[in-house]
């Protein structure tokens, strides 16, 4: 808390947006006062956390490992159930949703990981397919949305490619391609850059910011330094499960 | 609902984990079928105990006029008389409990019914050739029908005594224990069949375990995730039951079908009969099958 104070601009909201910029005010991401506790740990994963993150956003979450940026996201999607405090995704309040429509919120959110999660014996249509495909949507509405999502993500010409015939660049943006096709209302991505090498990892953040652009809340979790300092924006440090700084325009180190 | 993305993941299913779904068809064909033989086999019980048969012990056939035996050539055909006594004589005896006289009218009409699948035979049969009887019951038929049957033996009119119980309870002994047996083995092979299923499921999720989480993760509900396992199980609990109706139909037609040979009067299963332990099999095949992977997955695959 004094490192906050002490590290000068505490993040407002951005200005240019309004205040209320849907028909479900308010942010999208809010926590209030979330604690997280593991059954056979001492100490708790996310101790206390205040934190507001609007539609439209961009924000990196970082902070060494162990420091709570996995728990985050999980408590987001509701993979993990807070020890106290209240969570509200996309207007819902995460306590009060029933088991049976935690689905119908993971449709809001997409997901991308550092281990791209793709299915090896899918191609690069199919896999992005799935997504769509799973959640019950018609063939012909697939047909007409993933290649143009195959083409937003920079893969076009790909679209029957292997994953194991792809880089780990190319397998990424497969991956972000089929958390995005359902044009959800947050991304979050964690780590996304992290089996990738700095040259690739700039096209993955010109995705990132592509898809961004088209109104999608982006939270992105990393320990990649030279892209949070390039990318100017919204960063939240954790630290031992605490926010210790929360900028509107920031960067990865300490000494600005 | 997409059908086709379903049935698609349900054949990937299927083929990656075939050793398993071999062994799971064969376990649910065996002890389906061993369902539907103790089924079969007491319903053969029943339609072999008519109802004269569960209470009479001896029945003493009279001479006809056209008898063939050398007692009837020689006396001639039962005189009223001769009936009469013998009625007498039979509830005299301690031994006995119950007598009941059977007309050539009556035995004609039951004739007619027990072989009403061979109408032909039946019209070859005159109604005077039918011979009447004594049905008898006895207080203990283990000991007394010697001497019963050694009081009439020999007598004008009397034509044959037999002793239907000791002659039909063998069968009802052997049919009793087979079908005894084969539910025996059949609840063995249905725990079996359970377990089998349960673990058969468990590790299709385990194979797809890369699939069902990327369906979590893009919000698919439960319902899709778990039914191509689900759907997974019913069919091979469906193709088991395909084997076990198959072998049923042998069963009937092989074996249950040449007991007929051992009666005089109809006793064949009807198609019906086979027809309904089939769909029972097919119900409890699917329940076993669906209800067991449905009670799995709630287990291994939670949201």
């Amino acid at each position: 808390m004094q490192r906050q104070e002490r590290e000068g601009p505490v993040r407002r909201r951005v200005a240019g947006r309004p205040l209320s910029s849907s028909a479900c005010d308010g942010p999208v991401i809010h926590f209030d006062n979330v604690t997280k506790m593991y059954p056979s740990q001492n100490r708790p994963a996310l101790e206390n956390v205040n934190i507001d993150v609007e539609k439209g956003e961009f924000v990196f979450l970082i902070g060494p490992s162990g420091s709570g940026k996995s728990t985050f996201l999980r408590l987001v999607l509701k993979e993990e159930r807070p020890t106290g405090g209240q969570i509200h995704v996309a207007g819902k309040d995460l306590a009060r949703l029933t088991n049976w429509k935690i689905p119908h919120l993971r449709r809001k959110i997409g997901c991308v990981f550092q281990d791209f999660r793709l299915l090896p014996n899918k191609n690069v249509y199919q896999n992005v397919g799935f997504a769509l495909e799973v959640i019950g949507k018609p063939r012909r509405f697939i047909r007409k949305v993933v290649p143009e999502v195959i083409d937003l993500v920079g893969l076009d010409g790909k679209a029957d490619r292997m994953p194991d015939e792809l880089s780990g660049g190319e397998q990424q943006r497969v991956a972000m391609a089929r958390a995005f096709v359902n044009r959800p209302m947050i991304l979050l991505a964690d780590e996304p850059t992290g089996n990738i090498d700095p040259g690739t990892s700039i096209g993955i953040m010109k995705v990132l910011d592509r898809i961004n652009r088209t109104g999608t809340t982006v939270v992105m979790a990393t320990h990649d330094a030279a892209i949070v300092d390039s990318m100017r924006k919204r960063v939240i440090e954790l630290e031992h499960g605490k926010v210790v700084r929360d900028q509107s325009r920031g960067v990865y180190g300490q000494a600005y | 609902m997409r059908s086709n993305f379903v049935f698609q993941e349900i054949w990937i299913g299927l083929r990656r984990n075939l050793t398993m779904t071999v062994v799971l068809v064969v376990v649910v064909a065996i002890s389906l079928f061993l369902l539907g033989m103790g089924l079969l086999i007491m319903k053969q019980v029943n339609n072999t105990k008519t109802f004269w048969q569960g209470k009479v012990e001896i029945s003493v056939y009279l001479c006809t006029s056209t008898s063939p035996s050398l007692a009837c050539r020689q006396n001639g055909p039962a005189t009223a008389q001769e009936r009469a006594q013998i009625m007498h004589d039979l509830q005299a005896l301690p031994q006995v409990e119950h007598v009941y006289y059977e007309s050539q009218q009556l035995a004609y009409q039951r004739f007619k019914q027990e072989f009403s699948n061979q109408p032909s035979f039946v019209q070859a049969v005159p109604a005077d050739e039918i011979p009447d009887s004594f049905r008898v019951k006895l207080r203990n038929p283990a000991t007394d029908y010697s001497i019963v049957a050694g009081t009439l033996q020999g007598r004008p009119g009397v034509d044959q005594i037999m002793d239907e119980r000791s002659l039909l309870d063998k069968f009802y002994k052997l049919l009793n224990g087979l079908r005894n047996g084969s539910l025996i083995v059949a609840l063995i092979m249905v725990v079996a069949a359970v377990l089998l299923v349960g673990n058969t499921i468990r590790l299709s999720a385990f194979n797809r375990r890369r699939e069902t989480g990327i369906m979590r993760l893009v919000g698919a509900s439960n319902f899709y995730v778990q039914l191509p396992f689900l759907l997974e199980a019913v069919i091979a609990g469906l193709f088991g039951w395909i084997i076990a109706a198959g072998l049923l139909l042998v069963l009937k037609m092989l074996w249950l079908d040449t007991l007929q040979q051992y009666f005089t009067f109809n006793v064949q299963l009807s198609a019906s009969d086979l027809v309904q332990v089939v769909i029972l099999a097919l119900c409890a095949g699917v329940l076993l099958c669906g209800a067991t992977s449905f009670l799995t997955l709630r287990r291994y695959l939670r949201v």
